[in-house]
């Protein structure tokens, strides 16, 4: 009841943060639109809509750090964290409070955008539930990439962090843009090793049907899920213990 | 009965010690100020007894609950109202209440009964839908008190409450907090005498951490040998 309570509070204070909603979605939505729009005006098959939307819907997500890392950042060092250190709620509901409300907001950016693919020429097909759901551990990723920096980093930092680098890497990583084995070497064994690509692939997958070829690459999103809400957990914990010291 | 009973009550940083060997009692419904220049040791000791900070050594107790072995009792009977206005500020005056509720675990009955009651104790009926971004600095800060209020505590911290408010705003807050006198216990701090003079039933003088006097407004002027309060407080904070 009280982490639900607090998990609330943080969903409201980030979908009435418009900025938040203008990143989050109006600008993935704008990268789609633009990318159609040049794939409708070339003779080669680079931005077709069946590869470019689970695509997009990676890059979206990746806003997700950046909503609840400035969150958690803005709340460490406001007076109201200190009110909600008094109340009776522990750690636990800090911590689920502040990583549950980005679950359904990650669902809702992954349905907007694919929605709007579906205007620009997506085919509906029931693989867009299979998609959304595929979608969830690159979720959780960014969802404890911003735990994590909102919790070592001020809001300014965060904003740097995940606002410019994270989003550029994990979009440039991911082979949203263009073909991973086009550029190879070691560019290609990077973002094959990282969340993002085998996250993207996945989702393509899952649209294609090729249900068997998804696992190859989400157990890869899966291991960085896990690890890196673990290590956010751990660190989050331990601040809150350091800050009463 | 004592709401709050401080043993030893240590806090040392590296090369600072912050509040130094406290030991201090305040009874149950009593209006208790803390009064110190900047540093003394205030705000330390306000964080130790609300569980935000570990004490170095010492103890203390609130309503029976032990600071360190029982936090969560203790966070439980007790509420904050921070020296900086703490308020969601996204979220309108209503929403605020609301959220405290939840946090102490009160049902949506209750939790409606409880918003619609201060709603019109601190007449925030006019604003109860705005977001508490866009309130004045006035209007965010008796939003503040009264989420520190709206938990039922029996015990109140009220950091500096009246800090940067006008003259008429500070006055109407005296008045709430009057109205709560015998009822729970509050430990005030205020570098405003006359507040503390004005409505507090003893006084406490802390200076470099430590406890240098306490009393009634009348014991510490006696005390001081001093005409007015404020004489009292500089020649107790400067001894």
């Amino acid at each position: 009841m009280k982490m639900l309570t607090f998990a609330k509070r943080n969903f409201k204070e980030i979908i009435r943060d418009k900025l938040n909603i203008l990143f989050g979605l109006g600008f993935p939505l704008i990268v789609l639109l633009l990318l159609s729009i040049i794939q409708s005006n070339i003779p080669v098959e680079l931005f077709v809509i069946e590869k470019l939307a689970p695509g997009i819907c990676v890059f979206g997500l990746s806003f997700i750090a950046l909503f609840s890392g400035t969150l958690i950042a803005r709340d460490r060092t406001s007076a109201l964290m200190l009110r909600l250190f008094t109340s009776p709620m522990g750690a636990d509901g800090f911590i689920l409070g502040y990583l549950l409300p980005m679950i359904p907001f990650a669902i809702a950016q992954s349905a907007v955008c694919l929605g709007v693919a579906l205007l620009l020429g997506l085919e509906f097909t029931a693989n867009l539930f299979v998609v959304i759901a595929v979608l969830l551990p690159a979720a959780l990723v960014f969802i404890a990439i911003g735990l994590l920096c909102g919790t070592v980093l001020n809001d300014k930092q965060v904003g740097g962090f995940c606002g410019a680098l994270l989003t550029n890497v994990s979009a440039w990583l991911s082979g949203i843009w263009f073909d991973l084995e086009l550029v190879g070497g070691a560019f290609e064994k990077i973002a094959n090793a990282l969340p993002f690509a085998p996250a993207v692939r996945a989702a393509q997958n899952a649209y294609a049907g090729n249900f068997s070829a998804i696992m190859s690459d989400l157990w890869i999103v899966i291991a960085y899920a896990v690890a890196l809400t673990t290590i956010a957990v751990i660190i989050f914990t331990r601040k809150m213990k350091a800050d009463q010291n | 009965m004592n709401a709050i009973e401080i043993k030893g009550l240590t806090k040392r940083y590296r090369d600072v010690t912050a509040v130094n060997d406290l030991n201090l009692c305040v009874e149950e419904g009593e209006l208790f100020a803390l009064l110190g220049v900047n540093g003394a040791g205030k705000t330390t000791t306000i964080k130790m007894l609300s569980c935000l900070l570990s004490p170095t050594s010492g103890t203390a107790s609130v309503c029976g609950h032990d600071i360190l072995e029982d936090a969560m009792s203790v966070k439980s009977v007790i509420n904050v109202s921070p020296q900086e206005t703490a308020v969601a500020p996204n979220l309108s005056v209503r929403e605020n209440l609301e959220l405290i509720c939840g946090l102490y675990g009160f049902d949506k009955e209750k939790t409606r009964q409880k918003t619609d009651a201060i709603i019109g104790q601190f007449n925030l009926s006019s604003i109860v839908k705005k977001p508490a971004k866009t309130l004045s600095g006035g209007w965010q800060r008796r939003l503040s008190i009264a989420m520190a209020l709206i938990s039922e505590p029996k015990v109140l911290f009220l950091d500096e409450p009246t800090l940067g408010l006008d003259v008429l705003a500070r006055r109407e807050l005296w008045e709430v907090i009057r109205a709560l006198k015998g009822k729970i216990t509050i430990i005030l701090t205020t570098h405003y005498l006359e507040e503390a003079e004005s409505l507090c039933d003893r006084i406490a003088i802390m200076r470099s951490g430590q406890l240098a006097a306490v009393g009634t407004a009348q014991e510490l002027m006696a005390q001081a040998n001093a005409a007015t309060f404020e004489d009292a407080f500089v020649a107790l904070c400067t001894r």
